[in-house]
């Protein structure tokens, strides 16, 4: 496989989530996490998993990613069943995960190695194209206890690039950041976006951020873990969080999100 | 430079008021034989060779019997660290076994091996092995979950994953296994030396457990002078550039 094939944009990935149901039993007794979740994801779509902590949209992540089974219940990529972590399905996590024994290239050069048809010249060409896309390539070489938090958060975007997913999944990964950092990120996220046409499954239990980057946002109520409500953002992008009309989406998904958490006694961010 | 003059200075004056105290005549030389004695010796040793001889032999059981023992250490430690029933078996003993002070040994590895090489290079790798094992298995057990969860998704599994994330995952706690079994080798290895006389090799322990039969102290005091300055090597050769590429990767160790 040459260079040009592995940058090549492959078609985004189709997932169907069917009738998925996950639970976990703990000293307090058996959590619903997931009761019978069925969601469709279209090609190239950005969706956003949002709900109070402890609704199962992490879980479900997992299970996309292959990382967890469930308990009954199938999620299909592209067709054929998950039944293990694949490399055309890439996770981002809520703490970055690097590893401090690589440096910056080393850590995105990782899952590229165990890709087959590349040659070491071409992987590492590769990584530093992925690099340079999240505005890092110089430090290539810096350690990772160098860089900071939102630095860090963008090597883990290109370390989950470079093996060129079909799905991108995002489990929380702006959540540590300090405000200003994250709002860079979100700018970031959906360049790379519209540039390498993934499709993005990102869970996050914050409201405004779901809005300001999802095609689409999906409302999850904890115990047992459902789907309570569907949006659909249709605004142009680049969107700005900070924008009036992201704030009319994100008050409507958040009167809905209140409207089942007060009972419940469970709070969210706006 | 200002620190290697610290040095120095600090040993150069541990050096000169030993050589006054033992100038002063209170103590008798078969006592406390002064610096000079000591270097005498040395140099004497050094030419006609016993020293080399003797400090070669003990390299060589000390570097196959730690050899042996990460061999054998650092696999067993990744395992216990893994499996449920390892931990509850191997790891127990391990753990059991690394409280007993190497010395210990030599009475069975006497009894099992006589006074043969093997004895010697049973109690070092007994006093090497179970360190090691549960120095990987601490470092192990102190990785961050999180890494086996992205390496997953990256495609590691099996030996990879083994070799890739968890061997240098704990790669701190390695080197801090590493450096505590070479000490208690060395211990061991000494504890062998002085306790078993065999014929196959004369090592430094057993220099210097005839210069205490001959009453000769330079002797004594020299060996244990070489001991010190092998283990200083050692350190700097063997250890320090794993420490310092691990403290400048993970960013941590405050002192420059």
């Amino acid at each position: 496989m040459s260079i040009e094939n592995a940058l090549i944009n492959i078609a985004p990935e189709r997932i169907e989530i069917d009738g998925v149901t996950k639970s976990f039993t703990t000293n307090r007794g058996t959590i619903v996490a997931l009761d019978n979740v069925s969601v469709k994801v279209a090609e190239g779509e950005f969706l956003c998993l949002v709900g109070p902590s402890g609704c199962g949209k992490s879980t479900l992540l997992n299970i996309i990613a292959g990382l967890d089974t469930p308990d009954s219940g199938r999620v299909l990529a592209n067709g054929e069943s998950v039944t293990g972590p694949g490399r055309d399905r890439m996770v981002m996590f809520q703490e970055h995960a690097l590893f401090p024994w690589l440096d910056v290239l080393g850590n995105v050069m990782f899952g590229l190695r165990l890709k087959p048809g590349l040659n070491n010249k071409e992987r590492k060409e590769v990584a530093k194209y992925y690099l340079d896309l999240v505005g890092l390539s110089k430090f290539q070489h810096a350690n990772i206890h160098e860089l900071s938090g939102g630095m860090k958060q963008r090597v883990a975007l290109a370390r989950a690039l470079a093996p060129n997913p079909r799905v991108l999944l995002m489990d929380e990964p702006f959540a540590a950041l300090d405000a200003l950092t994250r709002e860079q990120l979100y700018g970031d996220i959906q360049r790379i976006w519209e540039a390498r046409r993934k499709t993005i499954v990102f869970v996050t239990h914050n409201v405004r951020e779901a809005a300001c980057l999802g095609d689409r946002v999906l409302l999850f109520s904890p115990n047992p873990g459902r789907i309570r409500a569907e949006f659909q953002v249709d605004l142009p992008r680049a969107r700005d969080i900070n924008s009036v009309e992201l704030a009319r989406y994100s008050t409507e998904i958040t009167t809905a999100l209140k409207g089942f958490t007060n009972k419940q006694g469970t709070e969210v961010a706006e | 430079m200002i620190r290697s003059i610290s040095s120095i200075v600090f040993f150069l004056s541990l050096l000169l008021s030993w050589e006054f105290v033992a100038r002063s005549g209170h103590y008798s030389p078969v006592i406390l034989p002064s610096p000079l004695n000591v270097l005498e010796y040395i140099w004497q040793a050094t030419c006609d060779g016993t020293l080399w001889v003797a400090t070669l032999v003990t390299m060589k059981r000390l570097m196959l019997g730690y050899g042996l023992g990460l061999l054998f250490g650092i696999p067993l430690g990744l395992v216990t660290a893994r499996f449920r029933l390892l931990q509850d078996t191997l790891g127990l003993l391990a753990l059991g076994v690394q409280t007993l002070p190497s010395v210990c040994w030599v009475p069975l590895a006497l009894l099992w091996f006589g006074q043969t090489e093997a004895a010697m290079l049973f109690v070092v790798v007994m006093g090497t092995l179970w360190s090691v094992i549960i120095a990987t298995n601490d470092g192990v057990r102190a990785m961050p979950p999180i890494y086996l969860r992205a390496a997953r998704t990256m495609g590691s599994k099996g030996l990879h994953t083994w070799i890739k994330v968890i061997l240098p995952a704990s790669l701190p706690y390695l080197v801090g296994g590493m450096k505590q079994g070479w000490a208690f080798a060395w211990r061991s290895l000494m504890a062998a030396e002085i306790f078993v006389t065999i014929l196959t090799g004369f090592g430094l322990g057993q220099l210097l457990q005839y210069g205490r039969e001959l009453l000769a102290m330079d002797q004594v005091v020299a060996v244990m002078a070489i001991i010190v300055v092998i283990g200083l090597l050692a350190d700097r050769l063997l250890f320090s550039p794993w420490e310092r590429f691990f403290h400048r990767r993970w960013g941590t160790g405050s002192m420059k």
